[in-house]
């Protein structure tokens, strides 16, 4: 999954308003735990990712992050031992001993693989989204190197890949016995230093060794900078607003309690508008 | 002033052994284009390099003597500082674009030194425009074809406008198509601009005929400093390997070398020696024959057949690839290769070459039609060092199969695969495919190589195509060489857009092409479908005898 220049108002909004409004995401679902808040942040995180035209990437990461937010259900439904409502006795198993699972844990285990799941698929529309170059630049002032070596890494990540791919395919041409999984990864080693090397020396002769701080950029705010600029801070103040006033919480323990009323219908339709409205600004957008 | 003076120059790599440059002195003025000649590690890189402050700034090492750059030295200034005098271009497209969109790698050499955005922003466009990369400002660089990427690398090394243009093999990644249109647009902005180029190559007869000229190195020492046409004439007497097939042919015939197949001409015309072109209408499946040139067959004859009657050892039958919501990569493509021939399969990049081979060896599945294999198909990818992985030579094959391929099993066989020359490395590689007992049963019934002489010297080329009609199987070769084509293959396949367009005698396709040409069929305009300097001469020389058809 790499950052493919689209039409939408996201890909045409700078990567200043790009990056607040996925931070003040994943920052609502970091901060709200009811279940229709998380749930609308979700909704929300998943129609922009239609809007932006990145679904299949957002699936994509869909794919993995489910089974991990799957997995950390069920972990918490095994190794909490709070709860009053026992849904399942278990009895003696190894290494965990007594095990009774309760109602509170799995909801609570649920609410954390959901919030996982919100972040990684944040991190995906981040990813597909964002123009990696311009997060480059905008970084650049406070930490130019660092800047340019995150970018790189990101870069690197494809090259390698296809290195891999690569080697593996060689190794299927060679008759006889496979080599030993030592020497394929000392070899894939020796290739990725390889890489490194020449990576490096490109770089040195761009004159990266003597890179400056570049003069500030000055660009008039589009439509779209300005709409998702606006929408990270509704975003933000709603998840912010909420649990200043204790909106939208989920008690799990002793026994589960997760309010379902105006309010917290509110904060989620707050977050759902803040979220998505951006996307109207489709005026100009195409570059 | 000299824009680039050495003086005395020598260098030795970390624990290297013996000096990579030595008592190297020249000087480059400004606007000359100069070409650097040589046989693989004769130190063309390492003299770049010098030029560019990676040796010793980045390398390490010990250098001798004194190199300056616009005014320079480098011994006091580094490879960030010289930048901003001196672009590079190295070889391989992919290690040198580090940014996501070709707008932004553009951007990055002018962003270091800490211009302003709107000079950054319109060099950046001028510099698109130049070269006509302008429609892919915006395009991610992992989505660029190697050709497009080395382009952008051109245009990054280009942008901060450096009066000293170093370009070591740009080239030698791209199929010649690319590789032609790359070299002309520098020839463009050598006219254009007053910047020096200083370009190693090693397909010396793309590069010649517009070169002011030729510095040539021999195990790290420059030999010969001369013009195109008294380099040639050096290069006949002292280092045949580096004489382009125009400069051997024209020996031959005891006329003076001449750069470039224009030249050649004219210096064949002016003798009454260049015999007629041989007379092909567009699109004519085979060749008559030129004067004094024996007739051949295309189509279904000679060694050409198109999965046609006769025993074969690989068989194609309309084979499909067809990517899942993508184009088709081969078009029903049919082919049969019988035991022991020699197949060239030649086409631009994305045409299918290597998926073909890929099928062939079955690492692949078609998703429409069949390949059948008799026996074992070997395939030889493009980097040879992917197949290396032991410690030691010894390990990666055995004595047998290195003895094959004519390497020392004494000599090498405790060397680390990583430590050997180009040369080596790919007859180990074809070593480890061909398996521990090639003359066994399991030996292969067809051996396939994927572009194997990229980076290589005609030195080794001609050692390769020499190894390669030797060895007891088929043999199919992708490759976009020519001259490497002529040398080993009996037939050549010819792609495009995954079909076939070609299947004939190598003197049929390569006699007539412009791109697909061999240097000798150019200039002899595919008379007698002479395609080696060798054979030139006996169809020049036939035609001689016959007055009334010499040109």
């Amino acid at each position: 999954m790499t950052y493919r220049r689209r039409t939408s108002p996201l890909h045409a909004a700078r990567a200043a308003a790009g990056c607040a409004y996925c931070a003040a995401l994943a920052l609502a679902a970091l901060l709200l735990s009811g279940p229709l808040a998380l749930g609308a942040v979700a909704v929300a995180v998943a129609a922009a990712g239609a809007a932006a035209g990145v679904g299949s990437d957002l699936g994509r990461a869909a794919r993995l992050a489910i089974p991990l937010g799957l997995a950390i259900m069920v972990v918490n439904a095994l190794v909490t031992r709070a709860g009053l409502t026992v849904i399942w006795r278990l009895g003696q198993l190894p290494i965990l001993g007594q095990t009774d699972v309760t109602l509170e844990a799995s909801v609570y285990g649920a609410v954390l693989g959901l919030r996982a799941v919100v972040l990684v698929l944040v991190g995906a529309l981040y990813t597909a989204a964002v123009d990696p170059d311009e997060v480059l630049r905008l970084f650049q002032r406070v930490s130019f190197r660092s800047a340019l070596t995150a970018s790189l890494a990101t870069r690197m990540v494809p090259i390698l890949l296809r290195d891999s791919r690569r080697l593996a395919e060689a190794q299927r041409c060679r008759p006889g016995r496979p080599p030993s999984r030592l020497a394929l990864m000392r070899a894939a080693t020796s290739g990725v230093l390889d890489r490194a090397l020449d990576v490096a020396a490109a770089l040195e002769v761009r004159g990266y060794g003597r890179a400056r701080a570049p003069a500030r950029r000055r660009t008039p705010w589009s439509r779209q900078d300005l709409a998702f600029a606006a929408g990270a801070a509704g975003i933000a103040a709603a998840a912010v607003g909420a649990r200043v006033a204790a909106l939208a919480p989920l008690r799990a323990y002793p026994s589960l309690r997760a309010p379902v009323g105006l309010g917290e219908a509110l904060v989620a339709g707050a977050l759902l508008l803040a979220a998505l409205a951006p996307f109207a600004a489709r005026r100009g957008m195409e570059r | 002033m000299a824009l680039l003076e050495l003086d005395r120059v020598g260098y030795s790599y970390p624990g290297g052994g013996r000096p990579a440059l030595s008592e190297v002195s020249l000087t480059v003025e400004p606007g000359e284009l100069v070409v650097l000649a040589g046989a693989s590690g004769s130190g063309k890189s390492t003299l770049l390099r010098v030029a560019n402050g990676l040796v010793p700034h980045f390398h390490g090492g010990t250098f001798f003597g004194t190199a300056e750059v616009a005014g320079m030295s480098t011994r006091r200034h580094g490879p960030g500082e010289l930048a901003r005098a001196v672009g590079t271009l190295f070889q391989d497209p992919e290690s040198q674009v580090v940014m996501g969109t070709v707008r932004a790698e553009l951007a990055l050499p002018l962003e270091n030194r800490g211009e302003p955005p709107a000079p950054v922003a319109r060099a950046v466009e001028e510099t698109a425009l130049a070269l006509g990369i302008a429609h892919l400002l915006d395009r991610p660089t992992a989505e660029l074809s190697g050709g497009e990427l080395q382009r952008v690398a051109l245009g990054a090394a280009l942008v901060g406008r450096p009066e000293l243009i170093l370009l070591d093999e740009p080239t030698s990644q791209l199929d010649p198509v690319c590789g032609d249109e790359l070299l002309s647009l520098l020839r463009r902005l050598n006219d254009d601009t007053d910047a020096a180029i200083l370009l190693a190559e090693h397909r010396l007869e793309r590069c010649l005929a517009w070169a002011d000229r030729v510095l040539a190195l021999e195990e790290g020492r420059l030999v010969c400093d001369a013009p195109p046409g008294e380099f040639l004439a050096w290069a006949l007497r002292h280092a045949p390997e580096l004489a382009t097939p125009g400069a051997r042919l024209l020996a031959a015939l005891g006329l003076d070398p001449e750069p470039g197949v224009k030249a050649a001409r004219s210096a064949l015309r002016r003798r009454r020696l260049l015999p007629p072109r041989a007379d092909r209408g567009a699109g004519a499946p085979a060749g008559r024959g030129g004067a004094g040139g024996p007739a051949r067959r295309g189509g279904a004859g000679g060694t050409a057949r198109r999965g046609g009657a006769g025993p074969s050892v690989l068989r194609f039958e309309r084979v499909w690839h067809e990517l899942p919501a993508g184009r088709s990569i081969l078009r029903a493509l049919s082919l049969a290769v019988g035991p022991g021939e020699r197949v060239a399969l030649m086409g631009r990049n994305g045409a299918g070459k290597s998926t073909l081979l890929r099928h062939a060896a079955g690492l692949m599945r078609p998703t429409r039609g069949s390949v059948r294999r008799e026996g074992r198909v070997a395939l030889l990818l493009q980097n040879p060092t992917d197949y290396l992985i032991a410690d030691r030579v010894a390990g990666e094959a055995s004595p047998a199969a290195q003895r094959l391929v004519g390497l020392d099993p004494a000599r090498l066989g405790e060397r680390h695969p990583r430590d050997l020359s180009a040369g080596e490395k790919q007859r180990l590689a074809v070593a480890v495919v061909l398996g521990e007992d090639p003359a066994a049963d399991g030996a292969p019934s067809v051996i396939c190589l994927d572009e194997p002489t990229r980076g290589l010297d005609r030195g080794l080329k001609a050692s390769l195509a020499e190894l390669l009609r030797g060895l007891p199987a088929a043999v199919l070769v992708a490759t976009h060489d020519p001259e490497f084509a002529a040398a080993f293959a009996d037939r050549v396949v010819l792609l495009a857009d995954g079909a076939m367009i070609a299947d004939a005698p190598t003197g049929e396709v390569l006699a007539h092409g412009s791109y697909f040409a061999t240097e000798t069929a150019r200039i002899l305009g595919g008379a007698g479908d002479a395609l080696t300097p060798s054979r030139g001469v006996e169809t020049v020389l036939a035609a001689e005898r016959q007055p009334e058809a010499v040109g």
